[in-house]
């Protein structure tokens, strides 16, 4: 009975989460803490200073200023459909920290400033382990989410550590990971998104600071979701965070990663590097909800987005699922990929993106079919509203030894107003005459008549271009975790807010 | 309940008059009946009433209770009793008619400043009153309108009519692309909400829908204007001698 009302998509709480919120980017407070910056600008010496500060193993050192050095060879990329001022990178912050995080780290969350904790409890981050995600209760009574937040370039904390340890699992931040599993980290670090794989990837290899930490042993049903937090306070800072998966042979783990910013004039670069290795048999599922601040409504300031995420599926029938809801940033460049190396194996990838005002986003994926059998699907829903740019880029690639391999992709476009932009860029390589590949797009418009049918029942405006965006985006919001769903039906009403009428 | 006072209406777009001065006064409890040949004004009345876009009120009054409808919004006006059963039904990709319904149900229960209904409360209700209109489960679950039959989209408006309980119904050619049976269960679906109190406008081109909800009173529209109005027996009039008989007598 229940059961039906949540597979209907879209829930009533959408709307009332839209009524009880102003309209405006609600995370966009800044933290009034006492922060140690590194000196400003990218230099060898910063690059030596964030591995000195996360005191990390020799090897680590060596490995970043490899990457700084071809770094420094190599070209911004301009291919991508998004236009924004040319970024000065010797002027951004590499490193911030609280500075009560400096010298002595807290040994548990009790510890920890409680300014940071307040942040984190006004984002709706439950940090304190009964807590659970974004104040949404739980349907199934005690459903647990552990959390590990990220502070500009630090981790603050990571939840229910004990409880993992007990199940093998082991998450906690990448920086601790260097030092406690540090044969772990050197193993697997920059096999699936090389240090040299593009110009922001080769950066965060550089001056990567903190990020989450995840191994999922043999066998292992990871007991309960992870999740990230990760949140810009400083100003004029970049974060780079790094993050790594890895789940062995027939293990399974479900990971959810959120974002916000404070509100700021000034643009704030974001470049991340995520890398999922998956073994045999094993699967993870890796959700996003993405809501950096996006710029004002005349398109100041906001997080210039640029990020590498790729997942290798190493063992046969390893499995893995991406899915993101991308409602923030001024400018988007992503393309969560998968290489289908291990026969059998799966890569799926659900995405909502969503783009207001001044907002542009190029965001898809690569799918790299290597092994005999491998599948992907693709299903994108891009919006566009405002004077926003959005851009479904994809490629499907079927390599030689790929026989019978298959893709599906669905790649529909919501048109909100007539000063937006839709388009659809796919690429498709087939190299043996035995793969499959099915290319579906789709452009509409919020159409007038929808939306009156909505209002003569009742729905104000706003809550009548809710319900039909969410109606469009059902076949993702349904790929995503039960308390994320609701966090991202709520999003998906708030950043549209304004963008009819 | 309803009055209608020399409601001028033309479109927004172009220079075209299309109602030129309706005059109707519906009672509570009472059910009238709009008959008239294509393009008299009858769905204009309905959408403007409603509060789509597109028209231009250039003269006139419409209030509901005494309320003025033309000054509010869609929205507004549906919480104030309005109700408007489409022609088209609009389909909605995604949105499952469920959550439709209770959206729309909240939203309204909402602007009256009452307590929302609990989703067990809701269900129950809804499973009952698409009972009675033959809604299975299934229709229910399927997005707002998307795949429905002709018939499917008809009755799916009278339950979300039932539903929101609303004082004064419009129906817009509710009987358009039915077929006998399905004319029969949406008429009873409606005859079910006759309580003495709400009241209704139906909209048609034929009198077979008024064999099956019985007017008390009928208006014939043409070219814009009330040109006569009667008894049930009116319509049989028409029926008898199409339109052409009437607008000579009254021209």
């Amino acid at each position: 009975m229940t059961d039906m009302i949540a597979k209907d998509g879209v829930e009533e709480e959408t709307v009332e989460a839209v009524k009880s919120l102003s309209g405006e980017y609600k995370y966009g407070f800044s933290t009034d803490v006492e922060m140690e910056y590194a000196p400003l600008g990218l230099t060898e010496d910063i690059v030596r200073l964030i591995s000195e500060k996360n005191e990390e193993p020799e090897w680590m050192l060596e490995w970043r200023l490899q990457a700084f050095e071809r770094w420094k060879q190599m070209e911004e990329p301009d291919w991508a459909m998004v236009d924004y001022p040319k970024i000065d990178f010797q002027d951004i912050y590499y490193y911030a920290r609280p500075a009560s995080m400096a010298e002595e780290k807290p040994k548990s969350l009790d510890d920890v400033d409680p300014k940071l904790l307040e942040t984190y409890a006004k984002l709706g981050i439950p940090l304190k382990e009964q807590a659970l995600l974004a104040g949404v209760e739980a349907p199934e009574g005690e459903r647990k989410v552990a959390v590990d937040a990220v502070f500009d370039s630090v981790s603050v904390g990571t939840t229910f550590q004990d409880e993992l340890k007990k199940a093998g699992v082991i998450f906690m931040s990448i920086s601790e990971a260097l030092k406690e599993h540090p044969d772990l980290v050197k193993k697997y670090i920059g096999t699936v998104v090389p240090q040299s794989d593009n110009f922001y990837a080769t950066l965060n290899s550089a001056v990567f600071s903190d990020g989450s930490f995840v191994y999922i042993p043999e066998g292992v049903k990871c007991p309960m979701e992870l999740s990230t937090y990760f949140r810009i306070n400083a100003e004029n800072t970049g974060q780079f965070e790094r993050t790594l998966i890895i789940a062995e042979k027939g293990s399974y783990v479900s990971y959810l990663e959120g974002c916000t910013a404070p509100q700021r004039d000034v643009a704030q670069l974001h470049a991340a590097v995520v890398e999922l290795v998956i073994q045999e048999d094993a699967e993870i599922k890796y959700s996003t909800v993405q809501n950096w601040f996006p710029g004002d409504a005349e398109g100041k300031g906001g997080i210039y987005n640029f990020v590498t995420k790729r997942a290798d599926c190493r063992g046969d029938r390893a499995k893995v699922m991406w899915t993101q809801v991308e409602t923030g940033s001024a400018v988007t460049w992503k393309y969560p990929s998968c290489i289908l190396r291990g026969d059998d194996s799966q890569g799926e990838f659900y995405s909502i993106a969503i783009a207001n005002n001044f907002q542009q986003a190029d965001t898809g994926t690569k799918m790299i079919h290597l092994g005999k059998n491998t599948k992907s699907r693709i299903v994108s829903k891009g919006i566009s509203a405002g004077k926003a740019q959005n851009t479904y880029r994809g490629l499907v690639s079927m390599h030689p030894k790929a026989a019978n391999a298959r893709n599906y992709t669905q790649c529909d476009s919501l048109l909100i107003g007539d000063k937006c932009g839709a388009h659809t860029v796919p690429y498709i390589e087939v190299k043996n005459n035995t793969a499959r590949v099915e290319h579906e797009a789709t452009t509409s418009k919020v159409d007038d008549d929808q939306l009156f049918y909505c209002r003569s029942r009742g729905m104000d405006e706003e809550e009548a271009v809710a319900l039909v965006v969410n109606g469009f985006c059902k076949e993702v919001l349904q790929a995503l975790p039960m308390e994320f769903a609701m966090e991202a039906q709520a999003l998906v009403a708030i950043s549209l807010e304004g963008s009819v009428g | 309940m309803l009055n209608i006072k020399n409601l001028q209406v033309g479109l927004e777009e172009e220079e075209k008059q299309i109602l030129k001065g309706v005059d109707l006064n519906i009672g509570e409890g009472e059910v009238h009946a709009i008959m008239g040949p294509n393009g008299s004004g009858k769905s204009t009345t309905s959408y403007v009433l409603a509060g789509k876009d597109g028209y231009e009120v250039t003269g006139g009054s419409a209030t509901l209770n005494g309320e003025e409808l033309l000054d509010m919004e869609p929205e507004e006006r549906a919480a104030a009793g309005l109700f408007l059963a489409f022609q088209y039904p609009v389909e909605i990709p995604g949105v499952g008619n469920m959550t439709f319904l209770r959206t729309a149900v909240n939203a309204q229960r909402k602007a009256r400043g009452e307590e929302e209904l609990s989703a067990g409360e809701f269900l129950k209700e809804v499973r009952a009153k698409a009972k009675s209109l033959k809604i299975d489960a299934d229709m229910l679950k399927r997005p707002v309108n998307v795949g429905f039959s002709g018939g499917e989209k008809k009755r799916n408006e009278i339950l979300q009519m039932a539903m929101l309980e609303p004082k004064m119904c419009v129906l817009d050619e509710t009987d358009s692309g039915l077929d006998v049976d399905a004319m029969k269960l949406v008429a009873e679906g409606v005859n079910a909400l006759r309580d003495g109190k709400r009241s209704f406008l139906v909209i048609t081109h034929y009198q077979r829908l008024l064999d099956h909800i019985k007017p008390d009173v009928v208006h014939i529209m043409a070219d814009g204007k009330i040109v006569k109005t009667g008894g049930p027996e009116l319509a049989l009039e028409v029926e008898n001698n199409g339109y052409a008989d009437i607008l000579a007598e009254v021209a």
